[in-house]
């Protein structure tokens, strides 16, 4: 069961890749006008088909494992792409927009691959999580930010088509920044894998802050090393700097390599495209009208708030006070989706009674989905709450 | 500040923009300008708009601004993210002063002076979630009546000057009758509600869904309440309960009604073997626990609370408390929420230092250690003196911190036939003092018995009703709000021609659309939309 879990999977990012070619397709022939064209039914098609197949995924999984599986980084973040990729199809039947597509679906794929350098095994779950709730929750919350990303993938298509490309301003600086970002997440799936594949592996002794000896193992070269830290591995690669002990120096290590690999990618695109990535996908949007993008990002924020509402708060609410006996304990991730939600609130507020539409709208859902993507990455990497139970 | 009466005939509040019936500018200065109607709020006369004299005016004003609104919403939003940088008091297990400058230096110093480490439960913060509430009353006030009396007084029959000021707005020459009734079947069709007055039509729907924000406000409203509530003594009950197994204790905050017997407590790990989905992941991460269970049973005191009487208890249920599983009854719920092991009993040898022979064993219940133990053959024990928590106190004594067991120490006399008067000897855990010199027995430590305490939260939260209501009423009024728009269309008699002009609060793509197939088989142009042409797509070329 697990075996044909991980092959639907793989079968599904694999038509995930292809559909985008699709819809890459769909926007260079012509005759939008009358409906989507022969190269965006297929897109759609494989699309529906990729999803059915994480679908398959998921449920295999969940009979594998005997519990929903979205109980750690890989199974969630993974939730989190086809929960995209459904928001989308749900999006594109109303709208009918193939463009749409060509932007949601790269960062659904990328999503899906960051997912699988995370652990892949079926995890047991501590008492806590042992919960229905816990999996409503989840779930939930992850449909919801999956519809707030359609209005960035559609504040993204607004952005690269309004923003004047022939001088370099701000926007054409921070535009630029969002797309370097995604590259880097490509980064850090390449890195990891060429690592991976190697099967590179190196331990340490160190001193951690309470000055005990533990060991650290790297599954990639050292170049930032754990506080006085002792290589035990022959052959390994000794740190080019050494870090202070309350700082995690693996994972700094991680985002380094990450980085670096975001940079030579984004410098070989650069040299092949001759100009700014936003720039490059400028002619990809030229068909589309920006008042409809506009509202196809504020619907998705329509749509995606109540949503996110219910599951990233109430039905936490519901869990933890099932769990930890309270509703609400003011833990990072907690904070974090309340903060998600309160910038969703003035996003809905700026743009209702302060008449923010267009462009400065389509920025804020470029933050909204930074908010969204750091409490994933971030909240949970670096800030790691309590959300496991002491034991 | 009188009242303002349209050339219609409505009389209109002091300070309404646009006649709440027929919709026709009042405001002479506006009339100029050939812009865009500002169809918030239906042009009503609002308070905050209105007045702007006493220090209450001004405080309205403020509280009822949106602009003031997404600030605090803003300010809350960034103070927030300052709680999330290191991990807040109740989440440490040490005292502040010392954990934060001890595992983070200077910065952690720094955050515990500026007093980030208790944020949420800080005056500012309180004070932000106070402003909050605080502007989503006034500001619901402000708008709500002035808007449910423009929408309910609307007429059907508007003003030119309101219809030609609409976004979507357009003019037609030769119309007849058979394309009026087709706009009107296709209205209803679409769920349009349609009423008509001399020929002129005015189709609406989705009116309720402008009720949704204040729907949702009024659900925040109460949920901050029910954080309020909390506040008031009793209303909110966190006690934590520790009871042995095989003990029964009394609830606390239950003015002595309730009795919790702990029969046993569990800790189930799960087995690789047995759960082969998860050996990888059990293999990686050593121990992973599966269960933590308290099997209790819960009584009701039947007699009457006499002072140093035995209560008499009635039994209630028999419960597994389990992480996620709390035993509740009448408002209380007991949680699971951790465990210890404490010791039950320590068992010795009698031993002969140098032989190392042993002369019997003994085990002394820590809670209730006998004073003397004859071990036969003219050989015994006795406890001269018992320390359940030893430690020295200033003048180097001995002495005991608590009756809980935590470090037992004895005094033990031991009394054997070759040294009938008794050699004396001082335990304690990992020591042995022999204070009277050296002596020729030794109490030599066999083992320990443990027995599991069970750890529980006792919680009451009276104000979980308010907490819940708020909850659902804002769901309700916010899914009111986003998913269904308030769309109004009219289409009226004017000049000889036919006028027709559309409204919506949001989604004009959508109502476009929805135009264009109301329009087919007439000979009706497609309104334009006058925003549009305005700054016409800049980027679509
Ligand atoms: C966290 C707090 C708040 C939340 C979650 C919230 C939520 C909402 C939502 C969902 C809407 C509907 C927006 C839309 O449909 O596009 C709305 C509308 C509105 N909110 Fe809030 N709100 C909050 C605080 C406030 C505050 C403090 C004010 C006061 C200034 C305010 C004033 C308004 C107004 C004036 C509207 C528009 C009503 C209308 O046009 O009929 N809100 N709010």
């Amino acid at each position: 069961m697990a075996t044909l879990s991980s092959n639907l999977l793989f079968i599904a990012f694999i038509l995930y890749l292809v559909a985008t070619l699709f819809y890459g397709g769909s926007i260079k022939t012509k005759n939008e006008q009358n409906g989507t064209n022969r190269w965006g039914k297929i897109a759609v098609f494989l699309t529906i088909v990729g999803f059915v197949s994480q679908l398959g995924y998921f449920i295999t999984r969940w009979i594998a494992a005997g519990h929903a599986p979205v109980s750690n980084m890989f199974e969630f973040t993974t939730f989190f792409g086809m929960a995209l990729v459904g928001a989308f199809i749900v999006i594109y039947f109303i709208y009918r927009t193939t463009l749409l597509g060509l932007f949601t679906m790269p960062v659904a794929i990328l999503v899906i691959a960051y997912a699988s350098m995370f652990p892949k095994e079926i995890t047991p779950l501590i008492p806590a999580l042992q919960s229905y709730w816990l999996h409503i929750h989840v779930t939930t919350a992850a449909m919801g930010e999956a519809i707030l990303a359609i209005s960035f993938a559609a504040g993204l298509i607004y952005l690269v088509k309004a923003i004047d490309q022939t001088k370099s301003t701000k926007q054409t600086f921070w535009l630029e920044m969002v797309m370097f970002s995604l590259v880097t997440v490509l980064g850090f799936v390449v890195v990891s894998s060429v690592f991976s594949g190697m099967g590179y592996h190196e331990k340490f002794n160190w001193i951690d802050k309470h000055d005990a000896t533990a060991v650290m193992e790297y599954t990639m070269p050292a170049i930032t090393g754990p506080n006085e830290g002792e290589l035990l591995t022959k052959g390994g690669y000794s740190p080019l700097v050494e870090m202070p002990a309350f700082i995690n120096a693996k994972k700094l290590n991680t985002v380094i390599w990450s980085l670096m690999g975001g940079l030579v990618l984004y410098g070989l695109i650069r040299t092949i495209l001759r100009k700014r990535i936003a720039a490059a996908l400028k002619p990809l949007v030229k068909n589309i009208k920006l008042d409809f993008v506009d509202e196809i990002s504020y619907r998705s924020v329509l749509i995606g708030f109540p949503v996110f509402t219910l599951g990233a708060l109430i039905f936490a609410m519901i869990w933890a006070q099932m769990a930890w006996s309270r509703f609400w304990g003011w833990d990072p991730k907690e904070v974090w989706a309340l903060i998600t939600w309160l910038f969703y609130a003035a996003f809905l507020h700026l743009r209702l009674s302060k008449g923010w539409h267009g462009e400065k709208s389509a920025w804020l859902a470029v933050i909204g989905f930074v908010i969204i993507m750091f409490n994933l990455v971030a909240v949970n990497l670096v800030i790691a709450g309590l959300h496991s139970y002491a034991g | 500040m009188n009242d303002v009466k349209c050339e219609c005939g409505h009389v209109n509040p002091h300070g309404t923009v646009l006649c709440e019936a027929c919709g026709k500018v009042l405001d002479e200065q506006e009339k100029n300008k050939k812009e865009l109607l500002d169809m918030r709020y239906e042009g009503s006369a609002r308070r905050s708009q209105t007045y702007n004299k006493t220090i209450i005016d001004k405080i309205w004003n403020f509280f009822s601004s949106v602009k003031v609104g997404v600030w605090i919403i803003i300010v809350i939003l960034v103070a927030s993210t300052l709680g999330t940088i290191l991990p807040q008091e109740m989440y440490i297990n040490l005292p502040a002063d010392v954990y934060y400058e001890q595992e983070y230096g200077w910065f952690g110093k720094l955050y515990y002076q500026l007093g980030l480490h208790d944020l949420y439960g800080s005056w500012w913060y309180l004070l932000l979630i106070a402003m909050l509430g605080t502007s989503l009353v006034i500001c619901s006030l402000d708008r709500v009546v002035p808007l449910y009396k423009a929408l309910k007084a609307q007429r059907v029959t508007r003003h030119e000057g309101f219809l030609k000021r609409q976004r979507v707005f357009g003019i037609n020459d030769n119309v007849d009758e058979s394309d009026l009734n087709a706009i009107k079947k296709h209205l209803k069709e679409r769920r349009y509600h349609v009423r008509e007055e001399n020929g002129d039509l005015l189709a609406e729907k989705g009116r309720f869904s402008r009720w949704g924000p204040y729907v949702n406000h009024i659900g925040l409203i109460i949920f901050l309440f029910g954080g309020m509530l909390r506040f008031i003594p009793g209303f909110y009950v966190n006690e934590n309960l520790w009871v042995k197994e095989g003990e029964t204790a009394v609830v606390p905050e239950t003015s002595e009604q309730f009795y919790l017997q702990n029969n046993q407590f569990i800790l189930q790990h799960y087995d690789k073997d047995k759960d082969k989905t998860f050996e990888k992941a059990i293999e990686e991460a050593g121990e992973v626990v599966k269960n933590y269970q308290s099997n209790v049973v819960l009584y009701k005191r039947v007699s009457d609370n006499l002072p140093g009487e035995k209560p008499k208890l009635e039994k209630v249920k028999e419960y597994k408390v389990r992480v996620n599983h709390p035993l509740t009854f009448e408002g209380y719920s007991v949680f699971q929420s951790s465990y210890r092991s404490e010791l039950k009993a320590m068992t010795f040898f009698l031993t002969n230092k140098t032989t190392n022979q042993s002369f019997g064993e003994l085990k002394i219940d820590l809670e209730d250690p006998q004073a003397k133990y004859d071990l036969g053959n003219g050989y015994s024990v006795e406890i001269l003196n018992y320390f359940p928590d030893f430690e020295f106190n200033k003048d180097g004594e001995p002495t005991t911190k608590s009756r809980v067991p935590n470090n037992p120490a004895f005094v033990f006399k031991m009394v054997t036939p070759d040294i009938p008067k008794g050699e004396t000897s001082f335990v304690a855990i990992k020591q042995t003092i022999e204070p009277f010199g050296d002596n020729q027995f030794k109490m030599a430590f066999k083992g320990i018995d443990t027995k599991n305490v069970s750890g529980f939260t006792v919680r009451k939260d009276s104000s979980l009703w308010a907490i819940i209501l708020g909850g659902i009423i804002f769901m309700i009024g916010v899914i009111q709000g986003a998913y269904w728009n308030h769309r109004r269309i009219w289409v009226q008699n004017k000049n000889g021609q036919v006028w027709i002009a559309a409204h919506t609060n949001k989604n004009w793509y959508g109502i476009k659309k929805e135009i264009e197939t109301i329009l087919t088989d007439t000979k009706l142009d497609i309104p334009d939309d006058q925003l549009q042409l305005e700054n016409s797509d800049k980027g679509g070329v």
